[in-house]
């Protein structure tokens, strides 16, 4: 790989990456909502059924209109995904196919589950029990949560590879069980299903918190914000925890990518945690930053004198776009952290035996809220995938010999880049229009 | 044992594809015919399309799904060798589908009122044209043996081995059997006999157009296509397979004719099977032409037997599952009930 690489080729990966990047971005906000809304609505069905609060059965029609238009989008777009993989990325699948495709298959069966009971939820009200109609929505939610963990699983493979090995270039010995149980696998997981909750639940709470700052007095708005609360409170808090986890777990399996995000240049015992700053990968320096003495030894070892590496320890070839990790990593924790502060904010109004609705600063702050857990999601994606470049296998296989030798592929990216902006504003019109007629 | 394992889990996808075909074709055909909603009940039929296919088509379209991640966790290389050479027919193909899915989405909740739903409308419907012709034109480039390792120049190595006549027979094909397959299903979807008839009528139009298409593509077939031609008309399950096509074809038209709707969904049925079992059993072993056949292509069979046990341990939720969705969805008339 010592020759320049042709100019149309870098250009060719650029899009590939590019269209990549784009139909993830967009598939996460359907996947995320698409674990999260469930449990919502099961949740409020959940309480008509145990009080025959009217309100609740309201809510719980309304989120599963919502869910449907969410869904259908989610499903068609994790579609496009499944065919992107080996539109794109053939050389990739071609090897790593058979290591990791179980997992992908048996998302597909999730996915299988959830498709059919919520066709039966969304339109079977009419033609079953109560309770069937409830275990129905129960099963969405479930498999919700397990297509994703399972697809998860995939990406965390590609950040800590296991269950084959490498002899003389050729892949041998699969174990497609050890691949699924891969190193990353439980922290990226975890991670991942307590964002979908805490961005859902976020997010909902913040749209009804805006419509009580107008009607304090709607039932049906205090109802909606104490149970997408329920779910987006604890996830809130519980996610600084699992950060820490996966935190832990890169510093040790990707020191490349930690350094990254840190912007952590030099090999250093006792590193400091940075805030902010723009890491200047030319000068080999991130400025600008509030520094914490032993901040990042302390989080990242849990001992103020680890040894942190620093990406001076690899060639400059083997390094990610530091900048962009910096920032995502950043922008990905910081919204993760106002997000807890208010689930704490959320937790001492209710111990005060006060209504979250009675607080006008708290609703403001929810309502200003109602996009961090998504914008958290994007970010923290940013973070891992671009953190591990230059690979698409963590150490095994480089993203740029993974792509596929068909030319033009600035084309395909145009192409899904104007289709997903359509669809996307008029998903986005389309909810707007469902939340209006709340109100 | 070990070397029957690739077979089976090629079987397994084929079946999965002869689903898809029946249930989400069908779905398609669906879009089909709400392009051509004609006549005085145009409104009516565009109602009874949009009923049927409502709570089951995001079911039914996941066996596509559930056919590219088996192929590309247990047949690898013949994923990655269709996914190079046919990008182009393959990504216009999920162009249709996403339209297609978020259009018909988009119309049922939109209250944007007649002209924003109708622009939907139009976008489900053309949608449904363009994508099953796709699918047909990838089918019709792997049988004619022309999905092999890009040379030369963009249009040598990554059009033409699917802009053929062939192959958009094959498209032609595809597309009026899932219109067939839509309106007679269609038939029994309502009590309304008028409506009935309207897609008995539309039936046996797709009727005729199916057994058109399937002569054209016979006929490119013998240059384009020398060995699945030379299976379907030399092979010893040859004869016995047209026979029962025809048989089937004819049950069908004479159903329809008669106004047996449930007898004509069974012969339409099984006219699907019997034309997708022809290419896979004239194609047999290859899975992608000339040279990537079901043994060479294979994972090792470690990987084939995990996914034969989830696709086993799968299918024992998913059969009473999609049992239980149809069940609901297909027999019971729903309660009189409001909200």
């Amino acid at each position: 790989m010592g020759a320049s690489p042709d100019p149309s080729f870098v250009s060719d990966l650029l899009a590939a990456r590019a269209q990549m990047g784009f139909s993830l971005a967009f598939h996460i906000v359907f996947a995320v909502a698409g674990i999260g809304l469930p449990l919502l609505m099961v949740l409020a069905e959940w309480h008509w059924l145990a009080t025959r609060d009217e309100a609740a059965l309201d809510l719980a029609k309304r989120w599963a209109k919502g869910a449907a238009i969410l869904f259908a989008v989610g499903a068609v777009s994790g579609t496009v995904l499944s065919f992107e993989l080996g539109l794109l990325w053939p050389r990739f699948m071609a090897g790593a196919g058979a290591i990791i495709g179980m997992p992908f298959s048996l998302e597909g069966f999730a996915f299988f589950t959830e498709a059919i009971f919520l066709g039966i939820f969304l339109y079977g009200r009419d033609r079953i029990s109560p309770r069937a109609h409830l275990a129905a929505g129960a099963v969405v939610a479930v498999s919700g949560a397990a297509s994703a963990i399972f697809v998860v699983i995939v990406n965390a493979w590609m950040n800590a590879p296991a269950g084959f090995r490498l002899v003389g270039g050729r892949i041998t010995d699969i174990d497609p069980i050890a691949a699924m149980l891969n190193p990353a696998a439980f922290s990226q997981c975890l991670h991942m299903t307590i964002a979908a909750y805490a961005a859902t639940g976020f997010a909902v709470a913040g749209i009804h918190a805006g419509l009580l700052l107008r009607n304090p007095g709607s039932a049906f708005h205090r109802h909606a914000l104490r149970i997408a609360l329920l779910v987006g409170v604890p996830a809130a808090l519980l996610q600084p925890l699992s950060g820490d986890l996966s935190a832990r777990f890169v510093a040790r399996a990707q020191p490349v990518k930690l350094a990254a995000m840190e912007g952590q240049f030099a090999t250093e015992a006792g590193a400091p945690l940075r805030i902010g700053g723009w890491p200047d990968a030319a000068a080999r320096t991130t400025r600008f930053a509030i520094e914490i003495p032993d901040g990042l030894s302390l989080l990242a070892y849990h001992d103020p004198h680890a040894v942190v590496r620093g990406l001076d320890d690899v060639p400059r070839d083997d390094w990610p776009p530091v900048w962009p990790v910096h920032v995502s990593f950043q922008v990905m924790v910081g919204l993760g952290t106002l997000m807890a502060l208010a689930a704490a904010a959320v937790i001492v109004q209710t111990l005060r035996r006060r209504a979250v609705a009675a607080s006008r600063p708290l609703l403001w702050a929810l309502t200003l809220l109602t996009p961090a857990g998504f914008l958290a999601v994007e970010a923290g994606w940013m973070v891992t995938e671009i953190g591990r470049q230059p690979w698409i296998i963590q150490g095994v296989l480089r993203t740029r010999d993974a792509v596929t030798p068909m030319p033009g592929l600035v084309v395909p990216f145009t192409g899904i880049t104007l289709l997903y902006v359509l669809l996307g504003a008029v998903t986005l019109w389309l909810l707007a229009r469902q939340v209006a007629a709340t109100s | 044992m070990s070397l029957l394992l690739p077979d089976v889990v090629a079987l397994a996808i084929m079946l999965a594809l002869t689903i898809y075909a029946l249930m989400g074709g069908a779905d398609f055909g669906g879009g089909v015919w709400d392009l051509f909603a004609r006549g005085p009940r145009a409104e009516a039929q565009r109602r009874l399309i949009a009923d049927a296919l409502t709570p089951i088509w995001e079911a039914n379209h996941v066996w596509l799904v559930f056919v590219i991640v088996v192929l590309f966790t247990c047949f690898p290389p013949a994923f990655a060798r269709l996914a190079i050479v046919l990008h182009v027919p393959l990504a216009l193909m999920l162009v249709g589908i996403v339209l297609r899915g978020a259009a018909f989405t988009f119309r049922a909740y939109d209250p944007g009122g007649d002209v924003v739903q109708r622009r939907w409308g139009r976008v489900f419907s053309v949608a449904s044209v363009v994508t099953p012709v796709l699918l047909g034109i990838v089918v019709g480039a792997v049988a004619s043996e022309r999905v092999v390792p890009p040379s030369g120049s963009f249009a040598d190595g990554y059009i033409r081995p699917w802009l053929t006549p062939f192959a958009l027979s094959v498209g032609a094909l595809a597309l009026a059997l899932f219109a067939f397959l839509a309106a007679v299903y269609l038939t029994l979807e309502t009590t309304d006999a008028s409506l009935a008839d309207d897609f008995r009528r539309r039936a046996l139009l797709a009727g005729a157009a199916v057994a058109a298409a399937a002569l054209l593509a016979l006929a490119f077939s013998g240059e384009a296509a020398p060995r699945v031609r030379a299976g379907l008309t030399t092979d010893a399950w040859a004869v016995p397979l047209h026979l029962n096509a025809l048989a089937a074809y004819a049950v069908t038209l004479w159903a329809l004719w008669r106004r047996r709707f449930t007898l004509a969904r069974l012969g339409a049925g099984a006219v699907t099977v019997l034309v997708l079992w022809g290419w896979a059993l004239a194609q047999y072993p290859y899975l992608v032409p000339p040279d990537l056949d079901i043994a060479s292509a294979a994972a090792p069979p470690i990987v084939l037997k995990l996914v034969l046990i989830a696709v086993l341990c799968g299918g024992l939720i998913l059969i009473p599952s999609l049992w239980y969705l149809f069940r609901v969805f297909k027999r019971a008339p729903a309660r009189e009930t409001t909200g």
